[in-house]
């Protein structure tokens, strides 16, 4: 886009000028409100090798707006924000602010044109302070560059009074929790004067309270009349808190919507493109004998912290326990130590009554043990192997995939070849690369491998994280049915609604401890207050 | 469900502890160990009453004659009980966190019971061995400074060694031909220059950061060497460029021994001084430290607010690359004033571990250059005084303490987080 881009910046130019002044004082927008700003994404198409992210995309919000884009992972909505915000280029389309076309090469141009962005994986530094981190790119200095450290404190004090976000200038990022880290972004989009704020699946890292707490943050941004694109694939949230909705399917814009004319199920059916079945169906269960127990366990992470601290549960045959929590509460750890990946501080695991606490996890995986790894790119499959040599990744020793020393290839295609009939996996082939199969596909591909015998113990983590509808709910009716054949389940998700979907009984894991116990009919406020570590044992039942 | 105390994990079997309580445990057997050596070798060693005597001044000094001297023997006793004493410290494991205190105090004391052992009977220049620490440290210093400057970018560079060795063959060719001022711009320009093939090799193709580095030491040490026997033995007069010569700081450099040590140098050795305060607080309190920080740890989060990754990388990349060439220009233009094949032999890596122990931070770094230089010094003092111990093993010192610093007394450090990551973009 060379001639245009040309023109673009000058026209972005006499924009910018327009905005400034109107953006100075805020006292002067209440007066000026018949005068609203409108962003505009028109005709947006962006081609990946391979794949066409965004159709034709038509999106605008104007000031004083919310609007939920929601869709399906996988449905263009992180791509088309991150064109928004000048990550991406566009293949063709434009973006306007108030009819003019504006120039997106970086982020610095959607700063300058008003456009403030909280990402889904946040933009922070760590090892810096909070004020650190709201200035960096546009630090207030003194002679020689010298940061002024006052300056750029009282910037983040400003902001965080004007509209509440409670914040300490001087912690460091990395000590503070999730949701004070997501007001961190909040703030750094708002000190550069953002007219404009998109939110990339804001709520998918915080507990049920920290959501509310973060509506009322985006009502109070709205009053002072910021436009707000709120990117989400949960229903419940969507209707909430949006103006309008508008739904993304496979690239396009498929619907726009008033919540008050739409329902759930209708939404699902939107996002789909085909009604959907939003409750699993599931008998009640009969537990039986102890099949994991778990005695005073306690983990470190790779910093040397305790990240499980003396947790005690059990989990019985024919029973699914959902452990439920926000990320980072020392789910990762349990779980690894469980399956033998990483060893224990201190603390017992009795699987079927014997000691495996330092057993290996080949030794524990030879004792019926399933286990669906949480990063399933990283820890669950090798990317570069094919579907057969994936099937067979935990039996490649043994008869009769290995003959001594040679591999018997032809036995091992039969096995995936019968897999990928029997675990509905969509692929042109069994000899195709597990990374060219879609997030669902993968996942079921871990899922055979691991079932395909009989499972006494199912442990899965985020089995259905980032994963289409249509696989969501087989592999929830997948583990039902291991639950039904006599296997103990043992989930760890932070979707709270897959845990309350698929558990006979919920512990909550909050700072490496169990911080309540519930059935599986408890309320999200109920266990939400248990994931801040509120409610103690108290309402086992 | 009940909440279990936070030392119940410390009781129990007692077979699984935190790794900080066996480290505390190794560092008190290996102090306990030095106690019983010192004792055995350098207190029983040295014969009774004899003596060792530490000249603390130069022969030119203001105050002439200063000078310390002990009983050896004596010196051994002591210095054995207070390792002794320090170990049972630590291997009770109540202080966990004074057990590099503790191991640092220990190693001085063994570094000082072994000078008093080998000076025994001698008299020893005490003050010449810390000057000639504080220069030796240099190299090694400017070497880390390099190291720093990128891997706080997020560009790992092993090709220090390289970059110090070329920069110091060509400050030695101009600085022969038009002076070694011109010399020193030679060097510096020369380090700049492998700078940015490393930046462009790891930044615009990235290339393996490591493999990248591996090839700059490879051609550097190939070409200098062929060079040096195809040019610099024919034509002689273009290797011998003269050298900086030293200013006494008025006043400071009159201070006993710390005017010897620190005030009374060439320009390198100030102008070290400056680079390592002056990264310090650059690196920490001004914007352009800020940011490259930000570019080392996170350079999504740098990019998403407006700051230009790749020019960032580049631009330090290429500094660091002037830090290298400076540190050349040293060797040739300041310590021996002509240039040897493979001259700077591991400089550059042994930098890297001082970077290491340094933790990333100027200051640091600083400090573990000196660990460094008082290996290196040791190392040609000692052969001066004529110990029992073979010259081959003397020449050992800084490489072995330089694996016993990286593998043992570092403990984890944290390098930055996109260390060796290439940033990759749409």
């Amino acid at each position: 886009m060379g001639p245009f881009s040309r023109l673009g910046k000058v026209l972005t130019g006499e924009a910018g000028q327009t905005r400034t002044a109107q953006r100075t004082p805020s006292v002067s927008r209440a007066s000026a409100s018949e005068k609203r700003l409108t962003l505009e994404l028109r005709h947006i198409t962006k081609q990946f090798p391979g794949v066409l992210a965004c159709d034709d995309v038509n999106l605008t919000v104007s000031e004083g707006e919310t609007v939920a884009l929601l869709g399906e992972n996988g449905a263009g909505k992180t791509t088309l924000m991150n064109i928004l915000y000048g990550l991406y280029t566009p293949t063709s389309g434009e973006v306007l602010v108030d009819d003019v076309p504006i120039v997106m090469e970086s982020p610095s141009d959607a700063i300058a044109a008003g456009i403030g962005m909280v990402h889904q994986h946040f933009m922070l530094v760590p090892v810096f302070t909070v004020s650190e981190n709201v200035v960096l790119g546009d630090e207030p200095t003194e002679v020689a560059g010298w940061i002024d450290q006052k300056t750029a404190r009282d910037r983040v004090r400003t902001i965080s009074a004007r509209y509440g976000l409670e914040v300490d200038p001087d912690t460091y990022v990395e000590d503070l929790p999730v949701g004070s880290q997501q007001r961190v972004e909040i703030i750094k989009a708002l000190s550069r004067d953002a007219n404009f704020v998109i939110f990339d699946e804001p709520t998918s890292v915080l507990t049920p309270s920290e959501v509310e707490g973060f509506f009322k943050i985006v009502e109070g941004l709205k009053a002072d009349g910021k436009g707000i694109v709120f990117i989400s694939h949960k229903l419940g949230e969507a209707l909430e808190i949006a103006d309008r909705i508008v739904i993304m399917r496979r690239g396009k814009t498929v619907a726009e919507v008033v919540p008050k004319d739409v329902t759930e199920e209708k939404l699902a059916e939107l996002m789909v493109g085909r009604p959907v079945d939003l409750v699993v169906d599931k008998s009640e269960s009969k537990p039986l004998e102890v099949v994991l127990l778990v005695d005073n366990l306690s983990v470190l992470d790779d910093r040397g912290q305790l990240a499980v601290n003396g947790m005690s549960f059990d989990v019985r045959a024919g029973e699914i326990v959902g452990i439920a929590g926000v990320q980072g509460n020392g789910q990762t750890e349990l779980v690894e130590s469980l399956t033998g990946l990483q060893p224990s501080m201190s603390g017992t695991v009795y699987l079927g009554g014997e000691d495996v606490t330092t057993k290996s996890p080949r030794a524990i995986h030879k004792m019926d043990v399933a286990h669906v790894p949480e990063d399933r790119q990283r820890s669950g499959l090798v990317l570069p192997f094919t579907i057969t040599e994936n099937i067979v990744l935990d039996s490649y020793y043994e008869s009769p995939i290995s003959r001594g020393v040679q591999m018997n290839w032809s036995e091992a295609s039969d096995r995936a070849e019968r897999l990928v009939e029997e675990y509905d996996v969509r692929t042109p082939g069994i000899n195709v690369l597990v990374s060219t199969l879609s997030g669902g596909n993968q996942q079921k591909v871990i899922v055979a491998r691991e079932f395909d015998r009989d499972v006494t113990l199912v442990i899965a983590s985020q089995p259905t994280r980032g994963i289409d509808v249509g696989s969501i709910e087989y592999i929830h009716s997948r583990i039902i049915e291991e639950r039904d054949a006599g296997a103990a389940v043992l989930i760890v998700s932070s979707e709270l609604d897959e845990i309350k979907a698929l558990s006979d009984r919920i512990l909550v894991m909050y700072e490496g401890r169990i911080a309540g116990e519930f059935d599986g009919s408890a309320s999200t406020t109920e266990i939400g207050l248990a994931m801040l570590g509120g409610a103690g044992e108290a309402e086992a039942s | 469900m009940k909440p279990e105390s936070d030392t119940a994990i410390y009781e129990g079997e007692g077979k699984r502890v935190t790794p900080a309580e066996r480290r505390a445990t190794i560092v008190g057997v290996i102090l306990i160990v030095l106690a019983v050596f010192v004792f055995w070798v350098f207190a029983l060693g040295s014969e009774a009453g004899v003596q060792s005597t530490f000249k603390l001044s130069l022969p030119q000094a203001r105050f002439e004659d200063l000078a310390w001297t002990v009983n050896s023997r004596w010196l051994g006793f002591i210095v054995s009980g207070i390792l002794a004493f320090l170990g049972g410290m630590v291997l009770r494991r109540s202080h966990v966190k004074w057990t590099n205190l503790a191991l640092a105090i220990g190693l001085i004391l063994v570094a000082f019971a072994f000078l008093t052992w080998a000076a025994s009977g001698k008299s020893f220049s005490l003050v010449g061995m810390l000057r000639a620490t504080v220069v030796l440290s240099v190299p090694v210093t400017l070497g880390a400074l390099t190291g720093l400057m990128c891997e706080r970018v997020g560009v790992i560079n092993i090709a220090i060694e390289g970059q110090l060795l070329t920069a110091a063959f060509v400050g030695t060719i101009v600085g022969s031909a038009w002076g070694i001022w011109a010399g020193l711009v030679g060097a510096v320009l020369t380090g700049a220059l492998l700078g940015a093939v490393l930046a462009v090799l790891a930044i615009r193709f990235r290339i393996d950061q490591i493999i990248a580095g591996v090839v700059i030491n490879i051609f550097a040490l190939g070409l200098t060497s062929f060079l040096a026997r195809r040019v610099l033995s024919e034509a002689t007069h273009l290797n011998s460029p003269g050298r900086f010569s030293p200013t006494k700081i008025p006043f400071l450099g009159d201070i006993p021994v710390l005017g010897p040590m620190f005030f009374n140098h060439n320009m390198f050795i100030y102008v070290t001084f400056i680079l390592v305060i002056g990264l310090h607080f650059g690196l920490f309190y001004t914007r352009w430290g800020l940011r490259s920080r930000s570019v080392g740890e996170h350079p999504e989060a740098a990019d998403t607010v407006g700051i230009n990754v790749y020019r960032v990388r580049y631009r330090n990349v290429i500094l660091g690359g002037m830090i290298a060439g400076f540190g050349g220009a040293f060797l040739t233009l300041a310590q021996v004033s002509r240039f040897e094949e493979n001259m700077t032999a591991g400089i550059g890596f042994i930098g890297l571990a001082a970077m290491i122990f340094g933790r990333w931070m100027p200051l640091g770094v600083f400090g573990a250059g000196l660990v460094f230089g008082f290996a290196r010094a040791l190392q040609q003092k000692l052969g001066i005084l004529g110990t029992p111990i073979p010259s081959e093993f003397l020449s050992m010192i800084p490489y072995i303490v330089t694996i016993i610093v990286v593998a043992g007394v570092v403990g984890k450090a944290r390098p930055p987080a996109a260390d060796g990551q290439p940033y990759i973009k749409d």
